[in-house]
């Protein structure tokens, strides 16, 4: 157990948005959330999932819709404790820890707001080890546990409840809600015991955006090699050197989709890289071959400060290094891949592990 | 001919340029008034050239004066921040990661109102036009003379900041009204951030617009004048009254480009050591390096494009002193009072200058009476300011490997040789007004910002069409065809309007033809 105050946040939404590979929301936005929250309610206690009781009740809080959209949009501030505390009032029973879904910018920091807010602890854990654009693809999925119920806010003072079938209905339903509410929502999800935390959750990623943040900051300031650094701790490959000559977006379906085009430079001079992405990025093309796809991570990161760039923020003329990392090793199974593999985002191509695609 | 001038905190510097050919430099105290420095420098060069006023095809003037009142907090205009998009964005009202004191310099005069769009073009709320009146009231009554609107998804759509800005020209007479949609691309925090820093300098920008066309006229040149902006391309006067933010940076970027000019090195560290700051960037294959993702200027988040320049309190009128910490140099600074104050000026107070003339590094003033000082204090003063230099030019490079070290600015002097981490110190001709150079030499620009139905033109026709448009427009407004680069491409999809609209912006730059264009430039 340790307190995590506001300065701490930099590293942590720094890191958290290189494992949120492009998406899980901006974020500075998050970090600016989480900040005000602690500056008016005090640090935040992280728990690591080993010190949760096996019956603690955990629920995610997250924020759902298009990341180009939260960037101009920004919350009223109380949405994502109405959605936390509709559902804990619907479930009729307290709620003890919240923790993240994902890995990655805002949606690390968003549950440092309820936290801080509920004056609850924070597990070190998330549901992804990553970033994805849908709410069905966590690992707890796999482990057949239920997103609902599940609370929904806008800022218009609009809470939902939703109870679904599966987890594909839930996704369904509530994007579809989320468009209607302006591409923008905050959600309260995945009731969980603080077993099924230990078992079905990624385990200590919170910890890992936090360590990944101060590693580009130390080695920036040591004149080491940021990339290095992130490259080694994920045990990632650097696929691609080069600018960004074409980037292209939309918000469509309640997601920010489109595709960033980069010419090479140095070793890669010649050589094209196009990444497409759905929030996040999904797969990235070298010179017409696929060097890596989901669920494996395609990291995007600026060639001189290794800052890493969201799909909001990337525009003409940046120079990116691109890195891919292997995933959590569940997503590489028969099941975690008809849940995440290239073919559920209609790529007509078979997984294979980055290590095998560029060696 | 045209006249490049750099109005810096310190010194104003003139050069008089035909083509590539530096014909006149001229380097003077800048003035409190800043017309009078103008005008010594003018007549500096006539002096020099027997420059004669009709000769001068134009005049460029790069400014640091909107940059340093941010970062001073000095002659700020208080500003309202007026901000469409209620009931969200209340989390993050404006201003919110913005340091105390300038908060407080422009008033912390918040107003958040209803309004704003969706992504898809639906209301968030209605613009409340009574509420945006009883606002106009409080500003009034406040007496606040400058405001600022931003709304959510303006630059998707427009409409309620122009009907904001009607409703408060009706109510407010005279006070100058910035719109963030004008400013800065989608990304609300950073574009109203350019926005309100904009209307906090609007009364600074018509003092200072109106004392450089004083300067210049006074000098019976009526060629045009323009200012420098922060891509190293033009405005005309009118423009910079409106918009003072787009001279942001514009210093670094012009003694930067200066440097590489001067030099003819297109891949190495720039130091421009100016009499009160530093600054240090990095020149990537002849192009000033940018930085990534979001500048601070003053401490304030915006998304500009700027070089990535790392600046110190450390120049040529920097103040050497005995502090807490022992000897100090800077970041206090005598300022353009240089020639007043330092020893060698027969002032009474020891500046970096003094220990340069001191050390013989150079003659400046009178070297007599610096010859009595402590050759101890001169020893570590002098290696004290080498190595926060060394310091700088390391931490700009991204490698441990040597690069040559351009030396530019009129602080130069404070540089020995042999730098660690150069692998050699270049100290062009012309060093000393680089600045002016960079702005004389300033590119031309031309930029499309169209929307096109993607049903009717395919998406990579469309943009082909607007980067060909854009890269013309730069060619006719006198860029060296071979030298014109894209240098921007926003594609804003718009949701909102049938047939797959998307609102295409390409800005494409240009180095100004020099010598052929400057009658048709005139």
């Amino acid at each position: 157990m340790r307190l995590v105050r506001e300065a701490d946040l930099d590293d942590l939404a720094r890191g958290a948005a290189v494992l949120g590979t492009g998406g899980g929301g901006n974020p500075y936005i998050g970090k600016l959330l989480a900040q005000q929250a602690i500056r008016e309610h005090g640090p935040v206690t992280l728990v690591a999932a080993e010190e949760v009781p096996d019956d603690a009740l955990v629920v995610q809080s997250a924020m759902m819709g298009a990341p180009t959209v939260m960037v101009e949009k920004l919350p009223a501030g109380d949405e994502v404790v109405r959605a936390f505390e509709t559902l804990q009032s619907y479930l009729g029973r307290r709620i003890t820890h919240t923790v993240s879904g994902e890995a990655g910018g805002l949606n690390s920091t968003i549950p440092f707001v309820v936290a801080a807010r509920m004056g609850i602890p924070l597990v070190d854990a998330d549901g992804m080890g990553r970033a994805f654009p849908e709410l069905q693809m966590l690992i707890p999925s796999l482990d057949g546990i239920s997103c609902t119920p599940m609370a929904l806010a806008d800022e218009k003072g609009n809470t939902l409840i939703l109870n679904t079938i599966d987890n594909h209905w839930t996704e369904r339903l509530a994007r579809s809600a989320t468009v209607d509410m302006g591409c923008t929502a905050m959600i309260a999800l995945y009731a969980m015991t603080g077993r099924q935390v230990k078992e079905s959750m990624v385990l200590g990623t919170l910890s890992l955006g936090q360590e990944l943040g101060r590693s580009i900051r130390e080695a920036r300031a040591a004149h080491r090699d940021p990339i290095a650094a992130v490259g080694e701790r994920l045990g990632g490959r650097r696929i691609f050197k080069g600018r960004v000559v074409g980037v292209r977006r939309r918000t469509e379906a309640g997601f920010a989709r489109g595709s960033t085009e980069l010419e090479g430079l140095e070793e890669f001079a010649g050589s094209r890289l196009v990444v497409r992405f759905q929030n996040e990025h999904l797969v990235a093309i070298r010179d017409g071959a696929v060097v890596a796809s989901v669920p494996d991570l395609i990291i995007l990161l600026d060639s001189e400060s290794a800052e890493p760039v969201t799909t909001e923020e990337i525009r003409y003329g940046f120079r990116i290094t691109a890195l891919a990392a292997p995933c959590d090793p569940r997503w590489r199974t028969p099941r975690g891949l008809e849940l995440v593999g290239p073919r559920y985002f209609g790529y007509d191509f078979d997984y294979r592990p980055v290590e095998e695609l560029v060696g | 001919m045209r006249i490049g001038i750099d109005v810096g905190g310190t010194n104003t510097d003139a050069v008089l340029m035909d083509g590539r050919r530096v014909l006149a430099e001229h380097k003077t105290p800048t003035t409190p008034d800043v017309t009078s420095g103008i005008a010594a420098a003018l007549e500096g060069l006539r002096r020099e050239a027997g420059l004669r006023a009709e000769q001068v095809s134009g005049v460029m003037i790069g400014t640091t004066h909107f940059t340093n009142a941010v970062v001073e907090r000095r002659r700020l205009t208080p500003t309202a921040a007026v901000r469409l998009g209620l009931p969200a964005t209340a989390a993050l009202p404006p201003m919110t990661d913005w340091p105390a004191d300038l908060r407080r310099a422009l008033g912390e005069h918040v107003f958040l109102c209803h309004g704003g769009f969706e992504f898809d073009g639906r209301r968030i709320s209605p613009l409340d036009e009574d509420e945006i009146r009883r606002v106009a009231e409080r500003i009034a009554a406040l007496g606040i003379r400058s405001v600022a609107v931003s709304s959510v998804f303006s630059p998707v759509n427009a409409e309620m900041e122009l009907r904001a800005a009607e409703i408060l020209d009706e109510t407010l007479p005279g006070v100058a009204v910035s719109l963030s949609h004008q400013i800065g691309r989608v990304g609300l925090l950073e574009r109203e951030n350019a926005t309100i820093l904009n209307a906090c300098l609007r009364e600074l920008a018509d003092s200072i617009t109106d004392a450089l066309e004083a300067a210049v006229r006074e000098a019976s040149i009526g060629a045009p004048l323009y200012i420098s902006q922060n891509d190293g391309t033009l405005m005309s006067v009118d423009y910079c009254r409106r918009y003072p933010v787009a001279t942001f940076t514009s210093g670094p970027t012009n003694s930067m480009r200066g440097a590489a000019f001067l030099s003819g090195e297109t891949d190495c560290v720039v130091v421009d050591v100016g009499g009160t700051t530093t600054d240090v960037g990095a020149l990537v294959h002849g192009f000033p390096r940018e930085a990534a993702l979001a500048v601070q200027v003053g401490g304030v988040r915006t998304n500009f494009r700027m070089p990535d320049v790392l600046s110190v309190g450390l120049g040529g009128g920097s103040l050497v002193e005995r502090g807490e910490r022992g000897l100090e140099v800077g970041p206090r600074s005598v300022g353009y009072r240089i020639t007043e104050r330092a020893l060698v000026f027969g002032g009474d107070t020891l500046t970096a200058t003094d220990l340069a003339v001191a050390a013989g590094l150079a003659e400046i003033g009178d070297p007599g009476r610096v010859r009595g000082l402590d050759r101890d204090l001169v020893e570590a003063g002098v290696g004290l300011i080498q190595e926060r230099l060394a310091e700088l030019v390391d931490r700009v490079k991204t490698s441990a490997e040597p690069l040559p070290v351009v030396i530019v600015g009129g602080g130069s002097v404070l540089v020995r040789e042999g730098l660690p981490g150069a692998s050699r110190v270049v100290k062009p001709d012309h060093f000393a007004v680089a600045n002016a150079i960079g702005a004389a030499i300033a590119q031309v620009g031309g930029e499309t910002d169209r929307i096109f139905s993607l049903a009717e033109l395919p998406r990579e026709r469309a943009l082909e069409a607007a980067q060909r448009e854009a890269i013309d427009k730069a060619v006719a407004a006198g860029a060296e065809p071979d030298s014109v680069q894209v240098v921007d491409v926003e594609e804003v999809p718009l949701a909102y309007l049938p047939s797959n609209a998307v609102r295409i912006r390409v800005k494409a730059v240009g180095d100004l033809r020099l010598g052929v264009a400057d009658a048709a430039r005139a």
